[in-house]
Order: structure tokens, then sequence, then C-alpha cells
């Protein structure tokens, strides 16, 4: 193999042009290039376009890929998506480029003495269905466990349910959703009693204001910012950016308003106190369709193993929660916030307008929180208070990390304490389940067993001797990695890691399964606003490439769950989606039929009568609205959403002489999460090849770092070194450094700290102590 | 053999007309954005003369207002 010239150059002037790309999105946030679909289409190619959504983020964008003589040649944007119109990301448009990569797994690795033996698929099969049935025998069907992913496909997480809840009966299943998005579904149960967020992205063609919390939506979910932006433009909608990091988003918005990290939960209070001490209260609303509440208060951080804790919410009354909020009067915030009396104001003014119509977004910043519920359950309040919810413009809207976090994770439910409806706590939801699943309802256990983080934890401790991960890189994206991959190393756990490229998680698998990428397979994801969306399989894998949801079903029937399990190769994901759907069926979580997913760009459930119900709760939208009522939060018992007491309580680790500095992580524009596709794109591994350490420029100067040195970042629990960035992709406040987590050569996760919200038990990946030094 | 690439900016309403005049240019590639009033220019041509002849006859199309070079890279001839 060797590059020509002419490839040589092609590739230059496409570096060339993305580092223009690159600099247009730094001047025009949301900036997008549609004629880049256009690129590497072949002259006079005959193309058969194959609609799908994106492999990517969570917005669910509908693409369109051309596929000519069985290989993926282009990638364009869906146009008839009402998701993103036409548009994709620079991620977006050259996703397919990665299948090809040099080192894909084509076929499974079996560990014999040490070194990698490809096998056939079918021997690592029955492999990894012996070892399962030999632990389960020798210790305890709760010793092996499952860890899946929001972006495996809605049967691939089906199946993996059925596995391991239904068929062998233990609750040791969780996915990576639990890092990204358990805190906005503890969010949402706790505040409606029903999970995801009741309105759609139409809210941005109706808004007036968009109020971003935490949320750099120009690099994580561009197409909607670029829709956003485009409202800017057209309408004079107006975006203000509250966070902790000057981000791409901050500068593109109206007004960047910067806060000191944890205290998000005292600057929401003191909205609320505003809107109250100011009489933007709409009573009626909250008289008809509100209760309020409270819980415990320190609630600790979870940072020791086993850790328990369970809520004991107590109703009150209005006047308690109003001398609640006399705490949080803007004067006493401000204080300790950072946030300016009069920006706390500006910000309550908005919501407080009757006549502006206002949606909140957050993702990373609100769920990756010691206190993420709670954080959740504080926006929910200011639009509670004001009546701004379940109305085209007015509404929270939660966002998505990944493709199917909402369709799998959420609504699948791949967690340890979910069921495809409901929970294992609720007998009802497991009778439905045992129905459906024709198994006896004792074998689903009614207590859930590890969450994500004591999942690995037990795995250390040797409690679990059996792991099977799917479409996840847990030794890079999980926190305190520095503690949980000596764990994976151990010779008491098996790993076995299904995966389309190698990584950290697969160089400690004892057997590796070798996963058909995307459109090598059918599929369905659900995205953030409640869409449904199927594809069929668009091209063949290499070699002996296997879908996720087929290996498991394989697995199933070897370990004697064949029964159980009558799906067809060709066949299996029309049937499993089939058999799903009974879980959902009525009209407050109606799925649509296979045979409109196939047809249109999607549906958003509840599907209805043939149509798409884009709101959720109000009776002019959603017809599972009772009879006479306006609004309806049917999650509850009474219809009434719960206005929460929630305090500030301080991060779970904070700067101190020792550790002076805050610890930052998140994402970049060019790579997806842990970068094992996106890295292996040439154009965007050349336009972000390596991690780095963002300073504030004081900070810098005070310290004597210089833009590009290297810098060692140490917390308690390990260290890093990566080269400094100063003014260039993002500014930290004061006293705090950023780091993006997508480059597995230089591994901040060994650096976070793996607390988490007691109640969602999602880690918080945003705060942590850590010092720097020149490395 | 040098590279580069530009964000050519118009004036207020003469995006199309930019499109148009950069498109006729063999040596230009270009790529306008969908939601902004930016293009994305690459050049391609044989040495740094021609590459400084191609600058002065961009820079002369009326449309355009701001011309800013992002990147530059020397290819061996092929």
């Amino acid at each position: 193999m060797y590059n020509s010239l002419s490839t040589r150059r092609s590739f230059i002037k496409k570096m060339a042009q993305l580092s223009a790309m690159t600099a247009a999105a730094s001047m025009f946030p949301g900036i997008l290039f549609a004629s880049e679909q256009e690129e590497g289409i072949p002259n006079g190619a005959n193309l058969d376009w194959k609609k799908g959504p994106c492999r990517f983020c969570g917005v669910g964008c509908g693409i369109l890929v051309g596929t000519e003589q069985g290989k993926a040649v282009a990638v364009k944007g869906d146009p008839n998506s009402s998701v993103n119109k036409g548009l994709l990301c620079v991620k977006g448009y050259h996703q397919t480029m990665c299948i090809q990569s040099k080192d894909r797994l084509t076929h499974a690795l079996v560990k014999k003495n040490g070194k990698y033996v490809q096998t056939p698929i079918n021997e690592a099969l029955d492999i990894v269905a012996n070892k399962m049935k030999e632990t389960i025998a020798a210790h305890g069907k709760d010793s092996v466990a499952m860890y899946t992913s929001g972006q495996s496909t809605i049967p691939e997480g089906y199946v993996a349910s059925k596995l391991m809840k239904g068929a062998i009966g233990t609750n040791n299943l969780d996915c990576n959703a639990r890092l990204c998005m358990a805190s906005a579904v503890a969010g949402f149960l706790t505040t409606f009693g029903a999970d995801e967020p009741m309105g759609c992205y139409e809210d941005i063609d109706h808004a007036d204001y968009f109020i971003t919390w935490g949320n750099n939506m120009a690099e994580m979910h561009p197409v909607l910012f670029s829709r956003m932006l485009e409202q800017k433009t057209r309408r004079g909608a107006k975006i203000i950016d509250f966070a902790t990091r000057t981000s791409r988003s901050s500068t593109a918005s109206n007004k960047s308003i910067l806060f000191e990290p944890q205290t998000d939960l005292a600057v929401a209070n003191a909205i609320c106190y505003e809107i109250i001490n100011n009489g933007w209260i709409n009573k009626s609303f909250v008289e008809k369709h509100c209760n309020f509440s409270k819980g415990l208060t320190n609630i600790g951080y979870g940072t020791e193993d086993k850790f328990k804790f369970k809520d004991k919410p107590e109703k009150i009354d209005f006047a308690a929660y109003k001398e609640f909020l006399e705490d949080y009067t803007p004067e006493k915030v401000a204080q300790y916030s950072k946030v300016s009396v009069k920006d706390i104001k500006y910000l309550a003014s908005i919501y407080g307008d009757p006549n502006k119509k206002v949606v909140s977004y957050w993702c990373m910043g609100m769920n990756q929180h010691t206190r993420g519920t709670w954080m959740n359950n504080l926006v929910y309040n200011i639009h509670l208070l004001t009546g701004k919810i379940s109305q085209p413009g007015n509404g929270p809207f939660s966002l998505t990390g990944q493709p199917s976090a909402c369709g799998t994770a959420r609504e699948v439910g791949t967690f340890t304490h979910k069921l495809p409806k409901g929970v294992v706590m609720n007998p009802k939801h497991r009778e439905l389940a045992a129905k459906i699943w024709k198994v006896p309802v004792e074998r689903i256990p009614a207590k859930p067993t590890y969450h994500a983080t004591e999942m690995f934890r037990a795995i250390d401790r040797g409690d679990i001797k059996f792991i099977w991960t799917q479409v996840t890189n847990p030794l890079v994206s999980l926190p305190k990695t520095s503690r949980y991959r000596p764990g994976m190393e151990k010779e008491s756990c098996f790993v076995v890691v299904s995966d389309v490229f190698p990584t950290p998680t697969s160089d400690v698998a004892d057997v590796i399964l070798p996963a058909s990428w995307h459109i090598e397979k059918s599929g369905l994801y659900g995205n953030s606003e409640r869409r449904t969306q199927h594809w069929d399989k668009m091209v063949e894998g290499p070699g002996e490439t296997t879908p996720d949801a087929w290996m498991t079903i394989e697995v199933a029937k070897r370990m004697g769950y064949g029964d159980l399990f009558p799906y067809s190769e060709e066949n299996h994901v029309e049937e499993i989606y089939n058999e799903y759907r009974q879980f959902h069926e009525g009209a407050k979580h109606g799925m649509a039929p296979l045979e409109v997913l196939k047809k249109e760009s999607g549906a958003i459930w509840p599907y209805v009568n043939g149509k798409s119900t884009q709101w959720r709760f109000n009776a002019k939208y959603d017809p599972a609205c009772a009879e006479g009522k306006d609004f309806d939060f049917y999650g509850k018992p009474d219809g009434k959403a719960v206005i929460w007491q929630r305090p500030y309580e301080p991060a779970a680790e904070s700067p101190d002489n020792e550790y002076p500095f805050w610890l930052n992580t998140g994402r970049v524009i060019e790579h997806w999460h842990t970068g094992s596709m996106t890295r292996r794109i040439p154009v965007l591994h050349k336009a972000m090849p390596e991690a780095y350490v963002e300073f504030h420029p004081e900070d810098a100067k005070a310290l004597g770092i210089r833009n590009g040195e290297n810098i060692r970042v140490t917390s308690r629990r390990g260290s890093c070194v990566l080269p400094a960035s100063i003014n260039e992709r993002g500014l930290p406040t004061k006293g705090q450094v950023f780091v993006p987590f997508f480059d597995e050569n230089m591994m901040i996760n060994d650096v976070t700290l793996d607390a988490f919200c007691p109640i969602s038990k999602e880690p918080d990946y945003k705060k942590c102590a850590v010092k720097v030094e020149k490395a | 053999m040098p590279i580069k690439s530009y964000l050519a900016h118009p004036h207020d309403g003469k995006k199309q007309h930019l499109i148009n005049a950069l498109s006729e240019i063999k040596e230009c590639e270009v790529m306008p954005a969908t939601n902004q009033d930016v293009l994305v220019v690459v050049t391609d041509t044989l040495d740094d003369a021609s590459e400084d002849l191609l600058q002065v006859k961009i820079e002369k199309i009326d449309s355009l207002k701001l011309l800013a070079m992002v990147s530059g890279f020397n290819s061996p001839k092929i």
C-alpha cells in the first residue's frame, strides 16, 4: 500500500479546506457548509441513496448515504428530515470514512497464552456463552454483567435486557448513558413522573429566548445551534449562555454569563426567588397543575463503595417554599456564584416576562453534577412557576449526547433499575415484562443491583466475574479510570468486548467480538425529541463482523434460552421492534409502526392515531391528557408536576491549597466522545490531533506557562500530561482548567473523581480539584 | 506547488456574485457556507508566483469585501 502524490495532494486540499471551515466555525459558531456533502461523490456516479439517522450525537439528524457497488461513498443531510432539514455538521459529513480504517476489527479475537488469536465467530460465541454459564453456575447469576450503550440500537438494547433480566434473571445491566443522561431521567421522573422532554425541536422556531445552561451547543449540537442562530438573525430571538467556560457558544450568544462551578443550584433558586418576589408567578397554572415537595439534604457524593441513598420526599406548601427561597436572594447568591445581582435579575426577568417565550437547553453541564437531579428539578421549577412549559417555544429541554440515549437506554431501559416499561421495583411492570417475554415473573428480580460506577467497582472488588461490554469504551469514558483499568485487568473477571475498532477497553478483553458498524446492519435509534428513526442495512461489513443484537441472541441460544429468542437472522430487527412496541401501547407512549418509520424520517412518540405528539401534557396537542384539563402531567397519579425545594450544596471536591484549580472536562466538535471512530477519520484527526489543557491567560501568566508547553495535571487520583492551550478553543474562568476527554493517549479520566449524584448515580466530570505544573 | 485556503467575505447582498466570480477561476475551489455570508476558498497553483498573481486576481473581484488566508501547504510536483 502507498499513497500516490495525487492522493496526497487531494488530502492536502481537503486539509486546507477543513482548516478554513474550522476557522470559519470559530468566527461563526453554528456555521454549516451544505455543499460539503457533495464532496467526494464520484463524477457520474449512479448512487443509491438510503436514509437513516446520523451515527453520532443525540440530535438525530437525518442522513442520506450514497452507496455504489456495495460501498458507502458519500453522506449528505436528509432534506426531508425535520430535525436538520438537509444540514449536517463536520462529523456527520465524514462519518462513514471510519469504516475502512486499517485496524478495523473484522474477526473475533480470543486471548490465548497472553496473545490474541483470530477465532471463528461461532467458536468465540461458544466461549462467551460457556464462560457466562460456568460463571453463573460457580458464583450465582449476579456474578455476570452486561454494560451497553446509548449508541446501542433499540433492538440491541432490548435483547440485552431480555437476556439479563428475563432469561438469566439478574439486574446486572447498565449502560454508558448513566454517565450522561441519568440525572435528566431522575429529574423528569421526580418532577413529572414521566421521562423525556415534553417539547420538540420545533420549539426553536417559536421561542424568543434560548437560555443554555452549562451547554456548549455550538460544538456539541451544532445543527440545533445553527437553527437557533437562524432565528436570532431572522426574528431577533436571543441566546443567553450561562456557563463556567467561555466557548464558541458564548461568543455567538447575545449574552454570556459565567458562574462559579456548582453554584448553578443557587442561581436557579435565586431566579425562582425573583419570579415570586416580583409577582411574575403564573398563579393559576401553579395552583391547578403543581405540588410542592422537599427531599433529604446533605445527601453525600457516592465516593465510597456500596454507597446507598434513598430520598424521602415530603409535601410542603407554597409558604414553606417561599420561606426556603429567602436564602437565595440575588444579593446573597451573587456573593458566592460570581454572577452579578444584575445578571441574576436579568435572567429572572426573561423567564418572568409573560409575553416572552423561553426554552431552556442543557446537556452535560447540568447532568454530570453531584446534584444533577436537583439541577434538573430546579430548571423545571422555573418553567412551572411561570407556566412556560409544554407549549410551542416554551419549555425545558434536556438534550442527549448519544444517538439513542433516549430510544435505547431510557425507553428500552438498559439501566439496572429499568424494564422496557417502568422499573423492576414495580410488580405490575415486572408482570408486563414477564408476560411479553414469556418468562415466570419471579425470574425478574425486584431490586436494582449495580449502576455504572458501582458495576466497575464491583469488578475491581472481584464481585463481578464476567462482563460483556457493547458499543462503549468505559476505560476511556469512566471517571477515575486510574482505579477501573487495573480493576478490569484483574484475572478475577472475564472480559468480553464487542466493538468496531480496538480501544483501551478491548485491550483488557479476554474475547473481542467484531461488531457491525451503524450502516452495516439495520436498526432504530431514538433522539432527544422522542423521535424514533429506522434504517435498513446499507452495506456489508467486512470479515465476520456481526450486529450486536445478533451476537446477543446467539449467546442466549447457546445458553439454552433459544425459546425466548425465536428471531430470524434476516428479520430480527423488525421482529424485535414489533415485540418491543407492545410494552408502550397506548396514548401515553405509543410507538409508530415500523412501516411508518421505514417510509418517514422518523416519528415522535406518543404516536397516536397516525400522528406524532409534539408537545406532551398539553391537551391542545396531547391526546393522552384527561378530558376537561388544559394541562395534565399524567406521569403523576394526581396529574400535577412537582416544584422541588432543593438547596445549594457544595461540590464533592473543591480547590484547596494543595490542589488549587477546578478541573472541567468535556468534548470538542471534531471528535465523538472517546474518539474511537473520529480519530480514525483522517480529516477530523488532523484537525484536532490531540487533547490539551486550557488555561485562563492570567493563570498561565502567573504560572509562567506558554502555549503548547507540556503541563502535568494532577489530582488525588492520578495525573495526565497535556500541552497548554491559552486563548485558543475556549476560555475557562480564572482558577479553572478544561481538558477534552477524546484522546486515549492523554487519559484525563485518570484524574477525574468518581463522585456522583446520589439520586441519579451519574458521575460529575465537571468538578474536581487539581494542581498543574510544567512537565 | 502551493495549496492555500482562505475565508472570503462578500459585500452585503453580493454572496452569489462572489461565488460565481470565484467559480470561474480554474485554480479556485469554492465552498459557500449555507447559513452565513462567508465562503471557503481553496487555491491550487503551480508555484508561489502563480499564487501571488491569483491573489491579485481574486482581490480585484468587486463583490469581495475581505480575503483572509487560513492555511498554506506546499506539495511536491506530481
